[in-house]
């Protein structure tokens, strides 16, 4: 069920398979369990078996059909696609349809790949469970009883489920890596710039970073190889090429240092811990030295976080006030349309950020909150650059827990931020991170171990991720 | 800064951000903003008067391009999506007069 991009494309290109039957095939198993598991908010069948049958006529007219010829690719529903509902799964935006497509869709366009739906999220990608998006929770393909994690849920659960052979997410505090961690499959979230953020809705634009999810680490490095490069439309965009990165997944981990954090803030699950440390015996064991490093600003990342994200949320979600495009609900005057949309619109975690977001901006709280914040972000830089002096890359849980069943974190806030513990240094600061899938933890439910590089250390990244890869007996 | 935030506060915050607030609302708004205010008051025990604030992961440059006609956004592709396209232009109710 959990094919490899790279087979498809084979098969694909030398007309072994045609790109109509791959996605079929997805498309069946999308019919057979996508009642239960809610992945999407809209499977685009005829548009995927139009695109697939162009990709074939391609084939078969001798041409280049490209790097992903016929891969069934699904797309987080905050990526625009021009003519095609883009929602984040809000009612605020429920039916709008995007006037122009995102640069990765695109990208993928351009290189072969076949769209073949928009995945479910939280509610404008805040959530660490899809539980706050407004067409209902998605279920983890593993235990529907569970979480697929968040908020980029429906890629992660997309892919586990063989609905799609790979998938896009975003993240910015964590929302690829957790769910890749609790669906069983690999995420990462690539250096700040490295790919293009122009139509992915905008939800703290200094964090935000899309990424792929795929089944194995060599397809993570094929797609973000094709989706990366700079693009003179996005401001934030790196102009230097992006390194290549399938030549690094067999160089092994011989004479790289590999940190371990010291210090890092207690919270991970006992069955997480026992994984992570199997991680670093079986990188040792591998060839690598593990160096103990310290990093003291990593606990005050979730503070950091949670007030630089919903300020930043409360700036960009300015713009739905019911005037240019998505839901409006009629009042007598412009104050009180903006108002009663908004209110109607956005789902309570979306309320709550931008109220909180808000806070942290106004006059009297700003130097107390959000200045104090960026401060801390510049502390969280300067000791990752202190640590990566003496070490290539660290390791870390990708998440504090496995797969935790419904409700159990709505209630409180608070409790559902901590599943972001691990991930959001690496947001903050602007480095890439990925989570690898390394054996199981409670209940048989998947381990994903998190792999951090400093800026555009990607390569060296999906060395020790195609490592603990082949150590965990998951390399195809 | 680990006062707890008053419903006066939050009120004020939710006219600014746009948001009506039901009396419900606003008192479960107050105690979850207020718990969450405390958990983030961990970053008072810093020392961080010399420490410069960080806004972006990289230093960022203005980038300029030359001033060249493009290809920009359909017209009636982009008012078709609005609530109230009027004559070319989006529509929305009168701005004045209407609140005391």
């Amino acid at each position: 069920m959990s094919e490899t991009i790279r087979s498809i494309v084979s098969a694909v290109r030398s007309g072994a398979r045609s790109a109509v039957d791959v996605t079929r095939e997805h498309l069946g198993r999308i019919e057979a369990r996508e009642p239960e598991i809610h992945a999407f908010n809209l499977v685009l069948d005829d548009a995927a078996l139009e695109r697939a049958g162009e990709i074939d006529a391609t084939v078969a007219a001798g041409g280049d059909a490209g790097p992903l010829a016929g891969v069934p690719i699904a797309l987080k529903d905050n990526m625009c696609t021009r003519g095609v509902p883009t929602t984040c799964s809000s009612r605020i935006l429920e039916g709008w349809r995007p006037p122009y497509d995102a640069t990765v869709v695109e990208r993928l366009a351009a290189a072969g790949a076949v769209i073949i739906g928009k995945t479910n999220l939280d509610e404008f990608a805040m959530g660490s469970s899809t539980e706050n998006s407004a067409f209902g929770p998605t279920k983890n393909p593993l235990d529907p009883s569970r979480v697929p994690g968040g908020s980029s849920g429906g890629s992660a659960a997309a892919v586990a489920a063989g609905f799609a052979a790979a998938s896009l997410g975003s993240d910015t505090g964590g929302s690829i890596r957790q769910p890749a961690a609790l669906c069983g499959v690999v995420g990462v979230k690539p250096t700040y710039g490295a790919v293009s953020r122009l139509g992915l809705v905008a939800f703290a634009s200094s964090l935000d970073q899309i990424g792929p999810f795929t089944n194995d680490v060599a397809d993570a490095a094929l797609l973000l190889e094709t989706i990366a490069g700079h693009d003179p439309a996005d401001s934030t965009s790196i102009p230097e090429p992006f390194p290549a990165l399938m030549p690094s997944l067999d160089r092994g981990v011989v004479g790289l240092r590999v940190g371990r954090i010291a210090d890092l803030p207690a919270g991970a699950d006992p069955d997480v811990q026992n994984r992570v440390d199997a991680a670093f015996e079986a990188l040792a064991k591998a060839g690598a030295e593990i160096v103990d490093v310290t990093i003291p600003a990593f606990t005050y990342g979730l503070t950091a976080y949670y007030l630089i994200a919903p300020a930043e949320a409360s700036s960009n979600l300015a713009r739905y006030d019911g005037v240019r495009f998505g839901l409006r609900v009629p009042a007598a005057d412009t104050n009180a349309m903006y108002a009663a949309t908004r209110s109607a619109g956005f789902g309570a975690e979306v309320r709550r950020r931008i109220m909180l977001g808000t806070y942290a901006l106004s006059a009297g709280y700003y130097d107390a909150y959000y200045g104090k914040a960026l401060k801390v972000r510049r502390l969280m830089s300067d000791d990752f650059a202190a640590a990566y002096s003496q070490v290539d890359v660290l390791l870390t849980p990708a998440s504090p827990s496995v797969a935790f069943p419904f409700g159990t974190k709505t209630a409180d806030p608070l409790a559902m931020y901590l599943c972001d513990t691990y991930t959001i240094p690496s947001n903050l600061t602007g480095h890439p991170a990925m989570s690898v899938p390394f054996g199981t933890g409670a209940d048989g439910l998947p381990v994903g171990v998190q792999v951090l590089a400093p800026a555009l250390g990607e390569p060296t990244m999906f060395a020790v991720a195609a490592e603990l890869e082949r150590a965990a007996g998951g390399a195809r | 800064m680990s006062d707890r935030i008053t419903s006066e506060v939050v009120a004020k915050v939710a006219r600014l951000a746009r948001l009506d607030l039901y009396d419900a609302e606003l008192a479960s708004a107050t105690e979850q903003l207020s718990d969450m205010l405390e958990h983030f008051a961990d970053i008072d025990a810093l020392d961080l008067d010399e420490v410069e604030p960080m806004t972006q992961p990289f230093e960022l440059v203005n980038v300029m391009r030359d001033d060249v006609p493009g290809r920009t956004l359909d017209r009636d592709e982009v008012l078709a999506e609005a609530p109230d396209p009027v004559d070319g232009r989006f529509g929305v109710p009168p701005i004045l007069g209407t609140e005391p």
